[in-house]
C-alpha cells in the first residue's frame, strides 16, 4: 500500500568542505582539537571516575571472597560467578527479570499505544486525561510502593473495591501468594510506568504529518488502515526506544520489589538487583555482591549492544554508530 | 533500635559521601577534639534528646565537641563498612554488637575500650556482654531490648482467656479460643522476615540449655539435636495456623494492615515483638488508649525443653568508638550509661535502661515488667542474626522466612547456618 515510500529523514547531504589556506591550516586544526579537549574533559573525567573505574573495581572485587573489611586477600577466581549461577535463587531472579521484561513489551506496549492514540484525538478534557495517565510516573518509586503495599494487604483498599463492585470472588492474597506476587508487582509497575510510554508516544505522534493522514484519507484508507499503515510505521523509532528503556528498566527492577515484598515470599519475587542487595550488602559479602553486579551489568550491556546494532540501527544512524 | 523501618531505603547514594566531617584532635593528646557521631534516632523525641545530651557533655567537658549525623537505621548496613574501609570513619557510631561487631573488627579501626571503660562498665553487668569480642570490650549498650508477646487485654477477656499462657499448650489453647471468638490469634509481619526469626529463636531458646546456646554462637553451628527439635516444635505450632491470612506478605510496622497495626486496631490479639512495639502501635491507630489496652508476657515454656524459661531473646542499642579519638569517645560512652542519662532514656520508653538506676526510673507498666524479666533472666540470648556473623545470621533469617512460606524443613534451617559459615551462597 503506502507505507513503502514514506520517509521523514532528510537526505544526508555531504558537508561542504571549505578549502583552507596554507598559512592558517595549522591553527585551524589545532583549535578544534583544543576546543574538543576543553569541552570533553570534564564529562570524560566524570564518566571515567564514576562509571568506568567503579565497573573495573567491581570486576576486581568480584574475584575475591571479601566481607568489606580489611584488605583483599582471599582470591577465589571465578568462584563467585559459579556460586551465583548455580544457585536456585539467582536463577529464579534472572527468570523473574525476564518475565517482567517480556510482559512489559507484550502488555504495556499495546496499552501505551492505545492510550496514546486515544489521547491524541480531540476530546473533551484531553489535557486533564493526559495528566491523569502521566501522574503515577511523577511519584517516586518508594511512594508508589508504599501506597500499593498498603492497598494490597488482605482486606485492604483493593479487596474492598473488588467486593464493593461484586467481584469479591477475585480477591486474592496479592502479595502473599507465591505464584501470584510477581504478577501483582507487574500490575503496579504498569500502573506506574504506563504514563511514561504514553507521553513518549504522544510526542512521537506529533511528528506524524497531518498531510499524510489527509493523503491516506483521500486514497480511501479507513481509520484503522491509516493507523496501521501510516501512523504506526512512523512511530517506529519511538516504539523501539521505548522497548529499549523498558527492557533495561525491567532488568534493573529494584525499588518497588524491595519495598513491597523484599523479594519474597520465599524468593518468589526476587530480582537480580534485590538479590544483589540481599546477598551482597545485607550479608557483608561484598565480593560476591560485586560478582552479581558485574553479571547484571553484562546482561544489560550485551542487550544494549545487540539492540543498538540490530533494532536501533536505522534510528540512530550517524548519531551513535559510524555514519557509513 | 531494632524497629527496622523498611521505608528507609537501601541507599546506593551512601556509596558517595560517607562521613567526611570531624575536626582535629588525636587519641593520644589532651587537646580539643570533635567527635563525629552517627546515631540512628532520626525522629523525635530521641533526636533532640541526643543533641541535648551531647551539648550537656560539652559544657562539662569543653575539650570535647560533637558533629552529630543522624542516619536512617538501614543506612548503617552499607555506610559503616564503607566508612571503616575509608580513612575518616565516624568516631562514634550505632553498634548492635554480636557477629557484626566481630566482622567490623577486621577493619582494625574499632577501638578496644576495655581499659577506658573499666571505671563505669560494672553496673551494666551481663548487658555489656554483647559488645565484647574475645573478652575485650569494643563498645557499650545504652539501651537493651527484649522480645515477648504483646497482647490485647480486652480481646483476651472477650475470648474468655483469664491468664496469660505460660506453656506452649496454654498458648495453643488460647489460639483456639481466640479463633472461636472470631479474632486473628496472632499477627505476624512475615514480609520483613526478622519477625519470623523470633519464633524459631524462641523455640530454640526454650528447647536448648543456656550452655548449648552459648556454644552454638561461639562455634557458629547448630549441630546440637535440640535445634532440630526446636524446628519441629515450630512446625507443630505453625500447623495450628495461628496467624492472619497472607502473613508472609504482611509488613511488620507499616500501616493499619501491618502486624503491629492489626493488634493496635483490635483485628488481632497477639504479636511476638520487641519492647518497642507500643510506640509502633500508637503510630498506627487512632485509639489513644492503646497503651493501656496492651500487656506483655514472656514466650511460654516448651514441655520437655532443656531451656531455662526465664531466658529472654533480645539485643540492644549501643555505640562503638573508632581509634582516632577513642579516649574522649569512651568517656562519652561512660556518660551515656551514667545515672543521669539512663534516667532520661528511661522516660522515653524507647528501650530498657542498661543499669539498675535506669531501670528504677522506668514509668511504663509493660516496660517495668520486661525490665524485671530481663533482670531475672539467667541469660539474654542475642537475636541469632546479630549473634552470628552477618552472612550467617542473614542466611538463617532467610531460611526461616522460607520455612514460614512453606519451603524447607527443620533440618534446612539447621543446615543453613553451617553452609553459610562454610561460605556457601
Amino acid at each position: 500500500m503506502m507505507s513503502a515510500a514514506i520517509t521523514t529523514r532528510p537526505p544526508t547531504a555531504p558537508v561542504p568542505h571549505a578549502p583552507a589556506a596554507g598559512g592558517t591550516r595549522r591553527r585551524s586544526r589545532l583549535r578544534p582539537r583544543l576546543e574538543l579537549a576543553f569541552l570533553l574533559t570534564p564529562a570524560l573525567l566524570l564518566f571515567i571516575g564514576f562509571v568506568l573505574i567503579p565497573i573495573g573495581v567491581a570486576g576486581y572485587y568480584s574475584l575475591y571472597s571479601w566481607n568489606g573489611f580489611g584488605p583483599l586477600t582471599d582470591f577465589v577466581g571465578l568462584d563467585n560467578y559459579v556460586d551465583a549461577f548455580s544457585g536456585d535463587v539467582f536463577q529464579g531472579a534472572i527468570g523473574h527479570n525476564l518475565i517482567i521484561a517480556v510482559l512489559s513489551v507484550v502488555v504495556q506496549l499495546p496499552l501505551s499505544i492505545g492510550l496514546a492514540l486515544l489521547l491524541n484525538r480531540k476530546l473533551r478534557g484531553r489535557t486533564f486525561l493526559r495528566m491523569v495517565v502521566f501522574a503515577p510516573y511523577v511519584l517516586s518509586e518508594a511512594v508508589t510502593a508504599v501506597i500499593w503495599l498498603l492497598m494490597l494487604q488482605p482486606g485492604g483498599f483493593v479487596d474492598e473495591i473488588l467486593r464493593g463492585v461484586g467481584l469479591g470472588g477475585l480477591v486474592q492474597l496479592w502479595l502473599a501468594d507465591q505464584s501470584l506476587v510477581l504478577y501483582t508487582l507487574f500490575v503496579v509497575i504498569t500502573w506506574k510506568y504506563i504514563g511514561f510510554g504514553v507521553i513518549l508516544l504522544l510526542a512521537g505522534l506529533q511528528g506524524v504529518p497531518a498531510e499524510l493522514r489527509e493523503a491516506a484519507a483521500l486514497d480511501g484508507a479507513s481509520a484503522w488502515q491509516t493507523t496501521r499503515h501510516v501512523v504506526l510505521p512512523l512511530l517506529g523509532p519511538t516504539i523501539r526506544i521505548w522497548i529499549f528503556l523498558s527492557v533495561i528498566g525491567s532488568l534493573q527492577l529494584f525499588d518497588l520489589v524491595w519495598i513491597m515484598t523484599l523479594g519474597g515470599p520465599a524468593n518468589a519475587s526476587t530480582t537480580m538487583a534485590t538479590y544483589l542487595v540481599d546477598h551482597g550488602f545485607k550479608r557483608y559479602e561484598f565480593g560476591f555482591g560485586s560478582a552479581v553486579a558485574v553479571i547484571l551489568f553484562i546482561i544489560c550491556f550485551v542487550f544494549a549492544l545487540f539492540y543498538q546494532r540490530f533494532a536501533l540501527r536505522r534510528d540512530t544512524a550517524g548519531a551513535l554508530t559510524g555514519a557509513r | 533500635m531494632r524497629s527496622r523501618k523498611p521505608l528507609a531505603l537501601f541507599a546506593a547514594a551512601a556509596l558517595a559521601l560517607a562521613g567526611c566531617s570531624g575536626g582535629g584532635g588525636d587519641a593520644s593528646t589532651e587537646g580539643p577534639v570533635t567527635l563525629t557521631w552517627w546515631h540512628n534516632r532520626t525522629t523525635e523525641p530521641m533526636k533532640s534528646k541526643w543533641q541535648q545530651i551531647a551539648d550537656d557533655f560539652h559544657k562539662t567537658h569543653p575539650n570535647t565537641s560533637f558533629t552529630i549525623e543522624p542516619l536512617q537505621n538501614e543506612q548503617f548496613q552499607t555506610k559503616v563498612p564503607l566508612a571503616l574501609q575509608g580513612n575518616t570513619p565516624p568516631d562514634l557510631f550505632q553498634q548492635w554488637g554480636g557477629g557484626a561487631l566481630a566482622d567490623q573488627l577486621k577493619s582494625g579501626k574499632i577501638a578496644d575500650i576495655t581499659q577506658a571503660s573499666s571505671g563505669w562498665i560494672g553496673p551494666l553487668a551481663k548487658n555489656a556482654d554483647g559488645w565484647k569480642v574475645g573478652g575485650k570490650q569494643y563498645g557499650a549498650p545504652y539501651l537493651m531490648h527484649a522480645v515477648g508477646f504483646w497482647y490485647r487485654k480486652d480481646i483476651f477477656a472477650t475470648a474468655g482467656i483469664t491468664a496469660t499462657p505460660t506453656t506452649v499448650d496454654e498458648l495453643n489453647a488460647a489460639v483456639t479460643k481466640l479463633k472461636t471468638a472470631g479474632v486473628v490469634p496472632i499477627a505476624l509481619g512475615g514480609k520483613d522476615r526478622w519477625p519470623d526469626a523470633f519464633y524459631w529463636a524462641y523455640f530454640a531458646v526454650r528447647q536448648c540449655s543456656v550452655d548449648t546456646l552459648k556454644k552454638a554462637v561461639e562455634k557458629t553451628e547448630l549441630t546440637d539435636p535440640c535445634f532440630l527439635k526446636a524446628g519441629e516444635n515450630l512446625k507443630s505450632f505453625l500447623d495450628t495456623k495461628p496467624f492472619q491470612d497472607g502473613f508472609v506478605g504482611t509488613p511488620a510496622q507499616q500501616g493499619a494492615g501491618s502486624s503491629a497495626g492489626l493488634v493496635a486496631n483490635g483485628k488481632a490479639a497477639m504479636e511476638l515483638q520487641g519492647d518497642w512495639n507500643p510506640d509502633v502501635m500508637q503510630a498506627l491507630t487512632e485509639d489513644k488508649e492503646i497503651g493501656s489496652k496492651i500487656g506483655w508476657f514472656p514466650f511460654p515454656s516448651v514441655p520437655g525443653g532443656q531451656g531455662d524459661p526465664s531466658v529472654l531473646l533480645g539485643g540492644g542499642d549501643g555505640f562503638s568508638c573508632t581509634t582516632r579519638a577513642a579516649k574522649a569517645c569512651a568517656e562519652f560512652l561512660g556518660h551515656l550509661v551514667g545515672d543521669d542519662v539512663q534516667k532520661i532514656l528511661a522516660e522515653t520508653n524507647s528501650g530498657l535502661p542498661v543499669t539498675p538506676a535506669g531501670v528504677a526510673a522506668l514509668k511504663s507498666e509493660p516496660h517495668k515488667t520486661i525490665a524485671a524479666a530481663m533482670t531475672k533472666a539467667s541469660h539474654v540470648q542475642f537475636y541469632f542474626d546479630t549473634a552470628f556473623p552477618t552472612k550467617v545470621g542473614q542466611a538463617l533469617n532467610d531460611t526461616i522466612a522460607n520455612f514460614f512460606a512453606g519451603q524447607g524443613g527443620p533440618d534446612t534451617i539447621v543446615k543453613s547456618v553451617s553452609e553459610a559459615a562454610a561460605g556457601n551462597k
